[in-house]
């Protein structure tokens, strides 16, 4: 196994002091791959995205990245050493144009920036054809897709992504996840939450689920897929939905 | 005619000083969502700054440096500008609210301590002392008045320009992607803590550069100028104007001063004379249900945020 981009160890994590939301959770990312973490609502997933992302006081357990403890560093320095995180709503600008949106993440970009610029936008055509509009006007599916460009934008190694699929048509959660999985194929690491259970344990790697605040089982994606268990929780309704 | 005339350009000069201000509050309020609820400490560290700088010297105070007078003013927006920085390291994780409160609190301190710390800036009988500039070459007259009056308005013009191009560039898209949204903007490495106080800080700059230029026009400042009254004006002309609009800010300021001068006027001379006595509250009562009725039905004032649509074909800067 090659070295751990991300491990989280017995982290403990709320909104308000003295009322932990995750309970000693611990988790680890390895470069390239997606990690998967699924679990009910309210299991404390966008919890966890947010504790490593440094937008929550963990107060207890320790985050690393690299190596490199970053357990109390600040979101917009964490953005600095290669974490981009996509929040689960509200993560574009939407009073600003798409293409305001990637300038302003691109602004760490340096000489850099007009280069990366058309890498982006040959990337996401949808949004190439739209810079000059404000970015509320896009549809669901290109808002994700104008997140993930943004978090792009700033050259990350690692993205957390919570639930990019969330709202949008089966097809177009499809080309978000698949997206995803195409970009883990240039070196990115991807942390990722999301609903669609059955589809996103057959892209990722590795996937942890999460209930109460806490770790329950982990293992490799394709075994999750056919643990019965699993099944029965998370993959059944939509089987049947789905028949 | 000349009266009249005379009496439009001191009208014009102590409107456009404070247009100044009230530019100043929208950088601060209308661009990035800061409630600076003590506008006259600002105003009042200018005004304050510029005379002890640029006065000749006192008995049994500070002042009477007689720095040249770009300088004074300069000073006066500096220190104007350093009391933001304390200020602002101590307030501005407070959310609106808490921050409005907190600043009002500055405002009273400020105003209190200017009264009470004697050997400071001359308590209760404030700063006087002050040469206005060029006086000796323009006389008191008129002309001084005219002259002094295109300076404010060169300033006034200059001020526009300067935050309407600020609220075009980067750095003006960053203030409006923090004020949607904190998180996502820290996510892309932004620092809104940092950026908010370089707002505050360049808004309370320019609310000193207007404390400055009122204090030169009147050459004296005392506590009476840095009463509350003062920031409920200033902010009663950006609501109306319109936050977030340079144009409406400035519109706003003329026409609150405009109003409330007028209201003055009129209650002098047709209000009963037992009514009299009670003007400045009269005015405030009518003040008080502009504000209210602005905020009721045209919430956005009179000349509206306009959002930027595009910027053509510019390269993302370094
Ligand atoms: N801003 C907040 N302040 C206080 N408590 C919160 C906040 N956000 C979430 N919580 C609580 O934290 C717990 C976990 O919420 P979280 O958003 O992490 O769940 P989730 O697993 O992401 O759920 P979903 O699948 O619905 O997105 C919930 O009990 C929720 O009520
Ligand atoms: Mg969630």
């Amino acid at each position: 196994m090659p070295e751990a981009v991300l491990e989280a160890r017995g982290v403990t994590a709320g909104y308000v002091p003295d009322l932990p939301i995750l309970h000693e959770v611990s988790l680890v990312a390895h470069p390239a791959q997606i990690t998967l973490i699924i679990g009910p609502n309210g299991a404390g997933k966008s919890t966890l995205i947010k504790a490593i992302a440094g937008l929550l006081p963990v107060s207890a357990g320790q985050i690393t990245f690299g190596g490199a403890d970053i357990t109390h560093i600040r979101t917009d320095q964490l953005a600095a050493r290669g974490i981009a995180y996509v929040p689960q709503t509200d993560n574009i600008f939407r009073s600003l144009t798409i293409r305001q949106n990637l300038d302003l993440a691109l602004r760490r970009a340096g000489a850099g920036a007009p280069a990366r610029l058309a890498r982006l936008l040959e990337q996401f055509p949808a949004l190439a054809d739209k810079q000059r509009d404000k970015a509320g006007t896009l549809s669901g599916g290109q808002r994700q897709f104008l997140a993930i460009a943004m978090a792009l934008a700033t050259a990350p190694k690692l993205i957390l992504m919570d639930e990019p699929s969330a709202g949008l048509s089966p097809k177009a959660a499809q080309e978000v996840l698949e997206h995803a999985r195409t970009l883990t194929r240039s070196g990115v690491s991807i942390l990722l939450v999301e609903q669609n259970v059955n589809q996103a344990l057959r892209l990722a790697d590795h996937c942890f689920i999460l209930a109460e605040g806490r770790n329950q089982i982990d293992g490799p994606a394709d075994a999750l897929l056919n643990n019965k268990v699993v099944g029965e929780i998370y993959l059944g309704a939509r089987r049947m939905g789905a028949a | 005619m000349i009266g009249v005339i005379s009496y439009l350009v001191f009208f014009a000069t102590t409107a456009s000083i404070l247009a100044i201000a009230v530019l100043g509050l929208n950088l601060q309020w209308g661009n990035t969502g800061l409630f600076n609820g003590g506008v006259v400490a600002f105003f009042g560290a200018g005004a304050y700054g510029t005379l002890i700088l640029g006065g000749t010297p006192q008995a049994g105070h500070l002042g009477g440096y007689g720095l040249f007078y770009p300088l004074a003013l300069l000073g006066g927006m500096a220190i104007a500008g350093l009391v933001a920085w304390i200020v602002g390291l101590l307030t501005l994780r407070l959310r609106h609210d808490y921050l409005a409160i907190a600043t009002f609190g500055v405002a009273v301190a400020f105003e209190n301590l200017m009264r009470n710390a004697e050997w400071l800036a001359g308590g209760a009988k404030g700063v006087r002392g002050f040469e206005r500039p060029l006086r000796d070459a323009l006389g008191d007259g008129f002309t001084y008045n005219i002259f002094f009056f295109l300076v404010v308005l060169v300033i006034l013009i200059a001020t526009y320009l300067f935050l309407e191009r600020l609220v075009a560039s980067p750095f003006g898209r960053l203030l409006r992607a923090i004020r949607e949204d904190e998180e996502a903007a820290q996510s892309l490495g932004k620092n809104p803590a940092r950026v908010r106080l370089m707002a505050f800080i360049t808004g309370s700059v320019i609310l000193g550069l207007a404390g400055g230029l009122y204090g030169t026009f009147y050459a004296f400042v005392s506590p009476q100028d840095v009463l509350p009254t003062l920031t409920f004006q200033i902010w009663a002309m950006l609501i109306v104007g319109g936050a977030g609009n340079n144009r409406g800010a400035i519109f706003g300021a003329f026409l609150i001063w405009g109003a409330w001068t007028a209201s003055g006027w009129a209650l002098s001379r047709f209000a009963p004379i037992e009514a009299q006595l009670y003007t400045g509250s009269v005015q405030f009562i009518l003040i008080g249900s502009v504000i209210v009725g602005m905020l009721m039905w045209r919430p956005h004032g009179l000349l509206p945020e306009r959002l930027v649509v595009s910027q053509r074909g510019k390269t993302p800067s370094a």
